[in-house]
């Protein structure tokens, strides 16, 4: 039995290109806002922590779904008010606008985790020694935090980027392009949904473990120097 | 924030939320008993043993749950032979499709929880059990699975948390569980901010009940003594 794709090949390529922008595209604004969130739930102020608090917890116990959806649906009343406060003819959201918030402050919710961990794993002693240093706050984060917080949060933050590229299935529901979309359109003029459906699982699949192997040549970059620890 | 209309419509979400609960739990338990053979097959020692639940794990964890269920849902509708046969009324239904994928979806990752837990029981306990006299069998039933149950609890509360936001996906295949039954009154009021957000708490509702409940059963059954901290 061959596989006939019916000549939807070149769109399917096509979803996988966007499936990919897309999650690479809610990869960055997740990456900031778990920044942004660790930084916020480690600081000495206690409203920032209560900030960066419930945004991890009300993000995460919300499905992803319904904040794709709450996110492209809620905001046209919302753009709709400010297009008149511009006095502009229209304002939307895209689907890919939309996907990328939605994915990107789910992932951000996780992050900030993640680099809360990082953030607390590294020996107070270094922050003290910026300090005797001279170096301002944001010199001993940027310089001396960061580069080694990446070490440890490249783990976790692996791992959350394999659920955010599965997560980006869920923008079809918005009429995003990508593979899930494609393949839909492809089963209604074939009519064979099975076989269009375990493409579509076989080119995720591909994508994984892509994923795994960049991650494993990152994960081997970065700990260039340290000895693995006997676990 | 319109609050007469969310109420208006409460009983409905109420009853979506109750639908979604039902999915959840009927879910996590047949995919844990599902996922007993299969993660202790995973952590044997013979290859041969491993590499199907392997290639199981590897498949239902590599893909999205959006892609598992279309494929159950719309994929076996394809064949003539599941057409005619005799679990047709079962597999044509939305209901028992979003049951089946989120069982085998969540067996797939309550395996590696369950092999993950198999091999960090320290190997001197089974030894210590084979040496007693026990046998293997005994051994895994006296020792190997208490012992993993507790290592891998906590891991398999995430499990169902994260299977109770899964559930939201059962609303692609026309089921009308929470966010299913949020859309469709989205459709008849057009105010989705307020329906959302409803559906949201109830989310985060139940999800806070959920830790609280596993919280409790872990204190029930000493997780953190057996740590051997």
């Amino acid at each position: 039995m061959t596989l006939d794709l019916y000549g939807f090949g070149p769109a399917l390529a096509a979803g996988t290109l966007m499936t990919i922008k897309l999650a690479l595209s809610a990869l960055s604004l997740g990456l900031v806002l778990g920044l942004l969130g660790a930084l916020a739930k480690t600081s000495p102020y206690k409203p920032l922590q209560w900030l960066g608090g419930s945004y991890s917890t009300l993000v995460r116990g919300v499905p992803e779904l319904l904040w794709v959806l709450l996110i492209y649906f809620g905001s046209v009343s919302l753009l709709r008010s400010l297009a008149d406060l511009l006095g502009v003819a229209s304002l939307e959201l895209s689907a890919f606008a939309a996907g990328t918030i939605a994915l990107g402050l789910c992932f951000g919710a996780y992050a900030t985790e993640v680099f809360r961990g990082a953030i607390l794993a590294i020996p107070k002693g270094h922050r003290e020694a910026g300090q005797a240093l001279g170096l301002s706050k944001l010199r001993i984060f940027r310089r001396l935090i960061l580069p080694q917080m990446w070490r440890i949060a490249l783990p976790g933050l692996g791992n959350l980027f394999m659920i955010l590229m599965k997560d980006t299935a869920l923008i079809s529901v918005i009429g995003l392009e990508e593979i899930m979309r494609r393949s839909q359109i492809a089963v209604t003029s074939s009519k064979e949904p099975f076989t269009f459906f375990l493409v579509a699982a076989f080119i995720y699949l591909g994508l994984t473990v892509l994923a795994m192997l960049g991650l494993h040549f990152l994960e081997k970059r970065a700990s260039l120097g340290f000895v693995r620890s006997a676990a | 924030m319109n609050w007469e209309l969310i109420f208006k419509w409460l009983p409905r979400i109420a009853e979506g939320a109750w639908l979604t609960l039902e999915l959840v739990a009927i879910a996590v338990i047949a995919g844990l008993i599902l996922a007993i053979p299969l993660g202790i097959a995973r952590s044997s020692r013979q290859w041969w043993l491993r590499s199907l639940p392997y290639a199981y794990i590897f498949f239902f964890r590599g893909t999205p749950l959006l892609v598992q269920l279309f494929l159950v849902y719309y994929g076996l509708a394809q064949f003539d032979a599941v057409r005619q046969g005799p679990l047709w009324p079962y597999l044509r239904d939305p209901y028992w499709c979003a049951i089946i994928t989120l069982t085998l979806h969540t067996a797939a990752y309550i395996a590696e929880i369950l092999r993950g837990a198999i091999q960090a029981i320290p190997p001197g306990e089974i030894e210590a059990a084979r040496a007693l006299g026990m046998s293997r069998a005994q051994a895994l039933l006296h020792i190997i699975l208490p012992r993993a149950t507790r290592i891998g609890l906590p891991a398999y509360s995430n499990e169902v948390i994260l299977m109770l936001k899964a559930s939201a996906l059962a609303s692609t295949i026309t089921l009308l569980e929470l966010t299913g039954m949020s859309r469709t009154i989205i459709a008849r009021t057009y105010q989705p901010v307020e329906i959302f957000f409803a559906a949201g708490v109830f989310y985060l509702l139940a999800a806070y009940v959920l830790v609280q409940g596993f919280r409790l059963l872990e204190r029930r059954l000493r997780v953190d003594a057996c740590q051997g901290r």
